[in-house]
């Protein structure tokens, strides 16, 4: 019952935001958003799951299962429930909205109640994304996505904001047909006759997916594998399908990046996580040299198109995509290391993500600029802002006791214990990737932040407001206690990915204890 | 309780058109619009409620046959009369803002009720004569009403081109049935089946179902007589522009639907050369790429919705197509509730449309920019139309066309659903040219919006809310429209 009572209050949320004025839609959104994050805490609390949610071994929490359509050989129900990968990620998704719409009161000063609705309405459809545990059901709430970001980046958007929002609504959408038509391609085939994840899961795995229009089985596996490796691959975004990732960053006002880069982008890793790797794991471990390329070029391109950027917001926004490539070798090393790595990164991305993008953002509010030669040597007019900014670019860079650390220290380690040919050599280049994040922020910031004071621009520079950098604080703490305690949520995505491994063993333990004991 | 007649749907539409008349003599001058449309109102609900009354109580699974079989009730045809009666409802209601300064209101509303009683009797009839009597009765009204604006030379044009392709495609209709009857001597539909396989004039008869497949395309304003639409849709009142294309569009695929399945059964015209399946896989994939690339190109917002209007009756022709499959009850069934579907996201569009042309807004996208700002409830409506009829889960329009693409895929037609899921993306982008001018685009001109007329917004908001709530209550509509479809193919 939690999930619907969260579901529900947020969607009522945004219905009430909406018909409010606007002078109050600011304030009252923040409040009704603190109920899904206390929901969302106490669900976490609560949480007493085990194993995969796509497996019959396990159980999961807040389950329940209401029929939606029956219909022939088509049954569609409401099935919703939340195991180790999906917690994280629901709790991520209520904490970074609530500090994304406070994020929202400075720069937001037109036709706010549409858009603290709009919010709302994201982060109802998000928490959908990562509940949902059938397909038709999950796709609804996929694409419902969709509509408040396309609207957030075209109405509150930068000077180019038509052009990025229908770019990104239209990569987004061929992107999900493709998708759609690969893992329907394996339904049908499979002979499965609801669209339960779990049971197609259980069947593509046992083997049973048949020959469907003169296509053996492995053609059918291996279209719906890459069908649904681009469809999910535009979101991520992987390289060549990221080119309106940066459009999108730099049109969309500052808290609607915050939740493309800290949820949107986690809901394509998540779906490769959830779908290709865990049913198609026999197609991922042929694949994995390519599917290792493609992560290390979207490592060390993404990483070289940052350094190449004079605004600071298309640097983070590059960063991304860098970011996004270490979790695609994570996954693609396809052990307790990597998968789990990857799902913590996925976690501790999100955090450093949005809280990057919530730097600039306060940065820009102030200056009216965002390119790195226009301002130079502003943190003493900025103090709290620069010293979170720092904080956060090394979290980026990885270093140890910040969330970002604990989840590449895994997926290298994964990368390097991987089977598939070239592992080692592609880890290596992988983490080459991360000198290259070093050079792109600590240039950027050592330009922007430090050196003589000097800004070109009409403003002037003073400390951001309290309500702007109370959510950067918060932020930057929960990334300084995810990378401190990772085994808040690292028990529970090793229990979760334990049940993917054919050698179940005793792995997981060992991972366990690497942080249980040691800290 | 005495027992209601099985044709209560239609004596519905018919005495509230006659009450309709009536009224309009005794009723005083000034209160005459509200009383005239919520008579119509009433009147049309009524047929709706009636309709899924009906349908509850008898899960679809019965048929009754009236005045020696030439009409028949069953789950298809009150699942369209539940179609009609609610288009019908949400255009009368639209209507009492729209027309309210026009003279003749009782003649307005009488016709389109009466259009509707000649609708619902289409779902009905069991017999080619019926058939083209109650075509007849739905069309003749339709002209009338294209042409309702008199004095506005777009609409009385329109009204002549309706009615002079309508004419023609009546002609040929005729012709067709007169073909058919000449060689099977039946106009019952069941006759007619029983003595198809037999004939000796299998030339003819192949002519005369091609015939009768060329008077379903007008009516549904499918290619190749579909010239007729983009005009008449584009002049007509808007209101009847949404009637038109969800209530008749319906009505024709529902004479469609009975004739063919009943009537020609496949089986039987295809093992003597005549496979009208194929000829109907051909038009559903030039109607709907036809449709949305015309759609694609439009400047004018009404024009665009009459060819997107083109392009969903190539979807709807699919349920004919993939009948020669395997998955026949599916396959239709997806048709009939992609109709109903259909019947609240396009009507809400067009009545969008009349809110903009009561305000006085211009008729290109140009014209619309920034209308959210001044109408955010009426564009958000838009809005859940636009996304729904792309087949964006927003809506219901997601589910229905979904069921239908599944549908072709089951029957052995995934060439047909492909064809279909490209035309369907490509649909997003003219669809969303509407969203991106209410929404992102700042005003062209100063025009302020002073009021707010009621019937309208009641309208599309309430097209707006059941197209959305469908998506979560589909399962009552859906095996409803299968059951029924299961039904007629036994």
């Amino acid at each position: 019952m939690m999930i619907e009572a969260v579901l529900a209050a947020t969607l009522l949320g945004a219905l009430v935001v909406l018909a409010a004025p606007d002078k109050y839609a600011a304030k009252l959104a923040f409040a009704l958003s603190l109920l899904p994050v206390a929901g969302g805490l106490w669900m976490f609390a609560q949480f007493d799951a085990s194993g995969n949610a796509l497996f019959s071994s396990g159980s999961l929490a807040f389950e329940t299962t209401v029929d939606w359509i029956t219909l022939a050989q088509y049954q569609l129900s409401f099935h919703v429930g939340l195991d180790g990968v999906s917690m994280p990620l629901f709790l991520l998704s209520t904490v970074l909205t609530s500090l994304a719409i406070v994020s929202a009161w400075t720069p937001i000063q037109e036709r706010q109640s549409q858009f603290y609705a709009l919010m709302l309405f994201m982060e109802f459809s998000l928490l959908g994304v990562f509940a949902a545990l059938d397909f038709f059901l999950w796709f609804v709430f996929w694409e419902f996505v969709l509509v408040p970001m396309y609207f957030l980046i075209g109405i509150w958007g930068g000077p180019r904001r038509k052009y990025a929002a229908i770019k990104f609504f239209v990569y987004t959408n061929i992107a999900s047909l493709v998708m759609f038509i690969g893992f329907m391609i394996l339904v049908f085939s499979t002979g499965v006759t609801s669209l339960d994840l779990p049971a197609i899961t259980q069947a593509v795995r046992a083997g049973e997916v048949s020959a469907f229009y003169g296509l053996s089985p492995e053609t059918i596996k291996l279209v719906a594998f890459v069908a649904m490796f681009i469809g999910f691959g535009v979101k991520v975004p992987i390289v060549p399908f990221h080119t309106w990732l940066p459009d999108a960053h730099v049109e969309a006002p500052t808290p609607a990046s915050v939740m493309l880069a800290g949820v949107l982008l986690k809901m394509g890793t998540y779906a490769l996580f959830r779908f290709n790797f865990t049913m198609l794991p026999d197609v991922a471990a042929s694949l994995a040299p390519i599917l290792g390329i493609v992560a290390v070029v979207s490592v060390i391109y993404g990483a070289m198109l940052a350094l190449a950027q004079q605004d600071l917001k298309r640097i983070v926004a590059y960063s991304s995509v860098s970011s996004m490539g270490y979790v695609i070798l994570g996954l693609t090393a396809y052990n307790m290391y990597g998968l789990s790595g990857a799902s913590f990164q996925m976690v501790a991305h999100g955090l450093i993500s949005g809280l990057m993008f919530m730097c600039v953002g306060v940065i820009y509010n102030t200056a009216h600029t965002r390119m790195v030669g226009d301002l130079s040597g502003i943190a003493d007019k900025m103090p709290v802002t620069s010293a979170v900014f720092v904080a956060a670019a090394f979290g980026y860079m990885g270093l140890p006791l910040m969330a970002g650390f604990a989840g590449e220290v895994f997926i290298f380690l994964g990368g390097m214990q991987a089977t598939f040919a070239g592992a080692q050599l592609l880890t290596a280049l992988a983490m080459f990737g991360i000198v290259i994040v070093a050079g792109y922020l600590l240039f950027a910031m050592q330009r922007v932040l430090f050196g003589p004071f000097r800004a070109d621009t009409e403003y002037d520079i003073v400390p951001a407001a309290f309500h702007d950098v109370a959510p950067l604080v918060v932020l930057i703490l929960l990334v300084i206690v995810l990378g401190t305690v990772p085994n808040l949520f690292m028990g529970m995505l090793q229990d979760a990915v334990h049940p993917m491994l054919p050698e179940a063993g005793g792995a997981a333990h060992s991972v366990a204890s690497y942080f249980g004991g040691g800290l | 309780m005495a027992e209601l007649p099985a044709l209560t749907p239609q004596y519905i539409f018919a005495v509230t058109a006659l009450v309709l008349l009536l009224v309009d003599i005794v009723a005083p001058e000034s209160r005459k619009n509200s009383l005239l449309a919520g008579i119509a109102a009433t009147g049309s609900l009524l047929v709706a409620g009636v309709s899924a009354w009906f349908l509850a109580a008898g899960s679809g699974q019965y048929s009754f046959t009236q005045f020696g079989d030439a009409l028949v009730v069953d789950g298809m045809s009150l699942f369209f009369t539940l179609v009609f009666g609610v288009v019908t409802t949400l255009v009368v209601v639209g209507s009492y803002d729209y027309v309210r300064d026009e003279p003749y209101l009782a003649e307005y509303y009488a016709l389109v009720t009466l259009a509707a009683t000649g609708m619902s009797l289409m779902a009905s009839s069991n017999s080619l004569g019926v058939a083209f009597v109650s075509l007849e009765l739905a069309s003749l009204p339709s002209y009338v009403l294209v042409a309702y604006l008199k004095k506005n030379k777009g609409s009385v044009e329109a009204g002549l081109k309706y009615f002079l392709i309508g004419a023609l495609s009546s002609a040929i209709l005729v012709y067709g049935i007169s073909l058919v009857y000449a060689t099977t001597g039946a106009l019952i539909f069941s006759e007619v089946a029983s003595q198809v396989a037999g004939t000796p004039l299998v030339g003819v008869l192949g002519i005369g179902v091609l015939m009768v497949a060329g008077g379903v395309a007008f009516k549904t304003a499918s290619v190749p007589f579909h010239f007729w639409a983009p005009e008449a849709y584009e002049g007509a009142p808007a209101p009847i522009s949404a009637f038109i294309s969800s209530a008749s569009k319906a009505a024709g695929f529902a004479l469609a639907f009975r004739i063919f399945v009943v009537a020609f059964p496949l089986d039987a015209l295809s093992s003597i050369g005549v496979d009208w399946a194929m000829l109907f896989a051909v038009l559903a994939v030039v109607t709907m790429t036809v449709g949305n690339f015309a759609a694609a190109t439009q400047e004018n917002v009404k024009r665009m919705l009459a060819y997107s209007s083109v392009g969903h009756a190539g979807y709807v022709l699919i349920g004919l197509a993939a009948l020669s499959g395997d998955a026949d009850n599916l396959v239709l069934g997806a048709s009939m509730m992609h109709l109903l579907v259909y019947g609240f996201m396009n009507t809400g569009a067009f009545l969008f449309i009349a809110l903009a042309e009561h305000w006085g807004v211009g008729r290109t996208f140009e014209d619309y920019n920034g209308l959210a700002k001044q109408a955010p409830v009426a564009c958000l409506a838009m809005t859940v139309f636009m996304f729904s009829l792309a087949g964006l889960p927003i809506g219901a329009g997601f589910l229905s066309k979904y069921f239908l693409f599944a549908g072709a895929v089951s029957a052995g037609f995934w060439w047909l659903a492909a064809v279909a899921a490209v035309n369907s993306a490509l649909s997003l982008f003219y669809y969303s040219r509407v969203v991106k001018a209410v929404w992102f685009e700042d005003p062209s001109g100063d025009f302020t919006i002073d009021h707010t007329p009621t019937g309208l917004y009641a309208a599309v908001v309430a097209a707006a809310v059941a197209t959305v709530l469908l998506l979560f209550a589909f399962d009552p509509v859906a095996t409803t429209a299968v059951d029924a479809a299961a039904a007629l193919l036994t």
